[in-house]
């Protein structure tokens, strides 16, 4: 069981692959999804066959999202990425006795809006603790975080995957337990060959939202698309830029297997996972692993584990102090965070620009991903999968309404355009929707030319190509410099149509005969003599004339 | 002139009757004489000259900064000191040069202020008898004075007595007449405990007051920058100059008031003076209780009325404190680890072995002992049992307070310690631990309130060694304790150690070698 399985999903896996080379990635996210899905979904199915027997997968996630923010959560330190080892340290950063944490308020209307916008109870009161462990990375020997009360509790993450033989979407969620905001730590540069730990604190003390996901997830791919759509929230709100390979976003996964109906099983926490393909693929090694230790009548160890991205395995990692104890301690330094409703809660004579006032950042919050996959459905009439595609690319909204504001062809059409054509050239040069070299009026021009009959739809992508290669071109330069207009001088249609007539005397007799199919042939032998500048629905009733 | 007050000395520097590089040239020849006192780590030669001239300049320019201009001053080593090192009295900063200024030593600076030294403590201000440094003990200026050696016959030289802690060093500074306010620090007493014991008037402000960016902790939620005097109008300057908000510290409150100067003629009529019973302690020495009475006494013959409260939970207050100090020193010394600064191991086998080895190096036996006990305290299965425990007994106990003052007693009088300062030799009869829980009983319970309080020197002891007693006010009730200080003050009549026989003064050379041996520990 446990081997087919594992067959399947290699399959599947490299169905993907395919999918992703034969398709520019233009849909590959929603489709890849809905690939591996179906294993999710299936479960129930197996259950009903095999009796209460089969073991599933059980995942929770603990997500670090680096705040968006100019300083550190408790210096004026900068936040840079890739700046020059130790060169954003401030004195309270490295450790300096007497220093002293000094809030910033920005993290924390960071962690309240992203707490609003994953539908979370925000503590008006929370607290810091002091989280004590010793390494060469973490300069005072503790982090400050929020074990005790953090700012935000009891929230829900709505997310879509697209499964089932229709490919309809399946709304799905997962619990947040809470939100809580902490210190991150310094990055540690092992040099083995002259066993050395070199130690940047750049990062230390940059601003994290620690968001714990319940044990909602069944499957990699589950929790894949959940974090894809925690991505698009907070970019979406602009409080995590939630890249995963400058580790903006880092995810940690516990795994566990059980019989549906009993206790949870033991479970393992996977780390060093960076994107979210991989995160899928490490969660759906792990439940096979852990349905293969079972099944083999062994047991899960209470582990960390790393995800291998080369060999596509999780490993035990080296577990060098055994069980840690942290020695959780409330933050002395730092006083109890209030956060007010609203001004009307503030105590008189503060100071309304001091404080972190809920009722205000609910008020700022922007559209969120699921809400603008609704609306664009609903206004527009695409399908809901065309809705996942537009969202997930950064951008793609934007150029799509401002095409649609540009044209007068219809939204259903526009769609295929821009998440085939130009998404897929996108794709291949591994660019993003800014750097387009063809902008939105540009390519509403194009599409203009195609509605009003100017040119074909042939032409109309050959023409895009164009475009794409000599930025700047319009549409009408390319089609007037390279004569791909539409044939309207109906004399010339005639004559060609005429000679094709006399040229082809077997096929025009075959049609009088009655083979219908043989006026396509003759068709396509005009549309080579004219490269394809010609109106189809023209030269058929031409030709029908012509051949009777 | 070193014997003045700040009030006193300003004055004769705005008149002309002194310069502030002759000042400064006094004071730090009179460190040099009292170098067997050890009651400087570091002296800041230099830099105190350089600012003497400065502020000369000011004062013929007529553009002094105030009151502090060109006032010599000294500051306890665990107070951060741009480019001066800061060593805690500890092996592990030893070479320590912090890249900044504390927010209190920053202020004084801005007003012109001189500063001649950092002074010796405790390590990392962990004891109360100065005794437990990594420079050696401070002794007591007034081991030295005519009193002490008349009436007790005492070989100075071996009959010393201790300063108290942990800020024996700022205290014995002040005390001996090398600078004229110094800054010590007061978790459970260390700044009242040593200003008692040398004679001098020690404060230690309303939690929250004094900004405590650059101050090396021993308790976060205790620490108070201290300020010792030798005189209450003088703390009043100090403290009005330190006080208010620092965006650098999230914990400190905004001044309540502006203080100015104190009223001279402060009446006590309708002040209300609590005398808590559960400070008539064991131990309590008979002539410290006389004091005690004596004061109260003068209080009720002038109209104030003095009364007797109850502060039930203090006998649980320095066991409570134990348990909540131990935990954050764990907490607080974690970061040092030898990486960042601070001292380092030269095992090198693993980074474990590294950290392990260099906190044994650098730290002393009481240092380690809190780390340990702390980390015991604050483990997963024991948290509840004892810092949870201990929290709550902390309210209480601030409770206590809080009941006294909203029944209408405005202040309270108490003695500081139980007796006069011990001889070394008797000091170090008992370890660390039971000399801070003897040691702390009367000024402890005040830091877990957070509360103001103040203790003045009202006596010499038979023996010759002065004994003080504290006042505690409410919270924010800085300006009012002080006022009611400085009527004491004015009727105790206290000696300057100028007046009794300039002896602590001694060009000695076996002392000055003696010193040498003892610092080089």
């Amino acid at each position: 069981m446990a081997a087919s399985s594992i067959a399947a999903s290699e399959l599947l896996h490299k169905m993907n692959k395919q999918i992703s080379i034969l398709y520019p990635k233009a849909s590959c996210v929603i489709r890849r999804i809905g690939t591996t899905s179906s294993r999710c979904h299936s479960q129930p199915q197996h259950r009903a066959k095999s009796a209460p027997q089969q073991l599933v997968g059980v995942v929770g996630l603990e997500i670090h999202a680096q705040i968006n923010s100019n300083t550190k959560l408790f210096s004026g330190s900068p936040v840079r990425f890739s700046s020059p080892p130790n060169s954003l340290v401030s004195f309270f950063d490295g450790s300096l006795p007497g220093t002293l944490p000094v809030l910033n308020r920005r993290c924390v209307e960071a962690a309240v809006m992203t707490g609003l916008a994953l539908n979370c109870t925000i503590n008006r009161k929370s607290v810091f603790d002091r989280k004590h462990y010793f390494y060469a990375d973490l300069p005072a020997g503790y982090q400050i975080t929020q074990q005790r009360r953090p700012i935000a509790i009891d929230g829900i993450l709505t997310y879509s995957l697209l499964g089932g033989k229709r490919s309809e979407v399946i709304r799905k969620t997962v619990n947040i337990k809470q939100i809580q905001l902490e210190q991150d730590s310094g990055k540690s540069l092992h040099d083995d060959v002259r066993s050395q730990t070199l130690i940047d604190l750049n990062r230390a003390g940059v601003g994290l939202m620690e968001l714990v996901m319940e044990p909602d997830m069944s499957c990699g791919e589950e929790a894949a698309a959940a974090v894809r759509e925690l991505q698009l929230i907070l970019q979406a709100l602009g409080t995590c830029q939630g890249n995963m390979s400058e580790g903006q976003l880092r995810v940690d996964a516990n795994v566990s297997v059980h019989r549906p109906g009993e206790p949870l099983g033991i479970r393992t926490e996977v780390k060093n996972i960076n994107s979210i393909r991989f995160l899928a693929r490490a969660i759906d090694y792990e439940i096979q692993r852990q349905i293969g230790v079972l099944q083999r009548g062994g047991t899960v160890q209470n582990e960390t584990r790393a995800y291998d991205s080369k060999s596509g395995e999780t490993i035990p990692m080296r577990d060098k102090e055994g069980l840690q104890d942290y020695r959780f301690m409330p933050e002395p330094n730092l006083p109890p965070l209030i956060v007010y409703e609203d001004n009307a809660s503030l105590p008189t004579g503060f100071d309304a620009c001091q404080a972190v006032v809920v009722q205000k950042i609910r008020e700022g919050l922007p559209e969120l991903p699921s809400v603008k996959r609704d609306r664009l459905v609903q206004t527009y009439g695409i399908l809901p999968e065309h809705s996942f595609t537009l969202v997930n690319e950064d951008g793609l909204v934007d150029y799509f309404e401002a095409v649609l504001k540009a044209t007068k062809k219809e939204p259903r059409k526009v769609i295929g355009w821009v998440t085939n054509e130009l998404l897929g050239h996108l794709k291949q040069q591994d660019m993003s929707v800014s750097q387009s070299p063809v902008s939105a009026p540009a390519l509403a021009e194009l599409l203009d030319l195609q509605e009003t009959g100017h040119i074909s739809s042939s032409v109309a992508k050959q023409v895009f190509q164009e475009m794409w290669r000599s930025s700047g071109k319009t549409a009408q330069q390319i089609i007037q410099e390279q004569d791909l207009g539409l044939v309207s001088d109906t004399a010339q249609l005639h004559s060609i149509c005429q000679k094709v007539v006399d040229s082809h005397p077997d096929e025009v007799r075959a049609f009088r005969n009655g083979n219908k199919k043989v006026l396509n042939k003759l068709m396509g032998l005009v549309q080579r003599e004219t490269k394809g500048r010609t109106d189809p629905v023209l030269v058929r009733t031409i030709l029908q004339e012509k051949t009777l | 002139m070193l014997g003045l007050t700040i009030r006193e000395v300003s004055l004769a520097l705005r008149e002309g009757r002194i310069s502030p590089t002759e000042l400064c040239r006094r004071c730090l020849n009179r460190i040099k004489n009292t170098q067997h006192l050890n009651a400087y780590i570091t002296v800041t030669e230099e830099l105190a000259l350089k600012q003497a001239l400065e502020s000369e300049t000011r004062l013929l320019q007529g553009a002094t900064k105030g009151p502090l201009d060109g006032i010599p001053f000294a500051v306890k080593d665990n107070f951060c000191t741009e480019n001066i090192r800061t060593t805690c009295a500890s092996r592990m900063l030893r070479d320590y040069t912090p890249p900044y200024n504390a927010t209190v030593v920053q202020k004084l600076m801005d007003q012109g202020a001189v500063l001649v030294g950092k002074t010796n403590m405790d390590e990392f201000a962990m004891g109360s008898g100065s005794t437990d440094g990594a420079f050696g003990p401070v002794r007591n200026p007034w081991s030295y004075a005519a009193p002490y050696r008349e009436q007790t016959g005492a070989e100075p030289d071996s009959d010393w007595v201790v300063t108290g802690g942990s800020s024996g060093g700022s205290a014995a500074a002040v005390a001996s007449l090398t600078s004229y306010l110094a800054l010590g620090s007061d978790t459970g007493g260390s700044t009242r405990n040593p200003g008692a014991l040398c004679g001098v008037v020690a404060l230690k402000p309303t939690y929250g007051l004094l900004s405590r960016h650059g101050l090396i902790p021993l308790v976060n939620s205790m620490d108070v920058p201290g300020i010792m005097t030798r005189s209450v109008s003088d703390a009043a300057i100090v403290l009005g100059i330190l006080q208010g908000h620092d965006t650098r510290d999230s914990t400190t409150i905004p001044a309540p008031s502006s203080l100015t100067e104190l009223p001279e003629d402060f009446d006590v009529k309708n002040i209300c003076i609590g005398i808590p019973k559960e400070y008539h302690a064991p131990g309590l020495s008979e002539e410290t209780l006389a004091q005690w009475s004596l004061v109260a006494d003068m209080f009720d013959r002038a109209g104030a009325r003095v009364k007797q409260v109850s502060l039930p939970h203090t006998q649980y207050s320095i066991v409570c404190y134990h348990v909540l100090c131990h935990a954050e020193v764990a907490s607080n010394m974690a970061r040092f680890d030898g990486l960042e600064y601070g001292h380092r191991s030269e095992v090198n086998s693993s980074t474990e072995a590294m950290y392990a080895s260099t906190r044994h190096e650098g730290f002393n036996d009481v240092v380690r002992g809190r780390i340990l006990s702390g980390n015991y305290f604050l483990l997963k299965q024991n948290y509840q049992h004892y810092f949870v425990k201990a929290q709550r007994v902390r309210r209480l106990i601030a409770d206590d307070f809080k009941h006294v003052f909203s029944s209408g007693v405005d202040m309270l009088l108490t003695p500081t310690t139980l007796t006069d300062a011990a001889r070394y030799s008797d000091f170090k009869q008992e370890d660390n631990r039971t000399r801070s829980a003897q040691e702390d009983v009367f000024t402890q319970p005040v830091n877990m309130a957070g509360l103001p309080a103040v203790s003045v020197p009202t006596a010499l002891s038979r023996r010759g060694l002065p004994i003080g007693l504290q006042l505690v006010g409410r919270a924010a009730q800085d300006r009012k304790m002080l006022s009611v200080a400085q009527w004491i003050e004015q009727r105790v009549g206290f000696p300057s150690i100028s007046d009794c026989g300039n002896s602590s003064e001694g060009s000695n050379d076996t002392r000055m070698v003696e010193r040498e041996q003892t610092s080089a520990v």
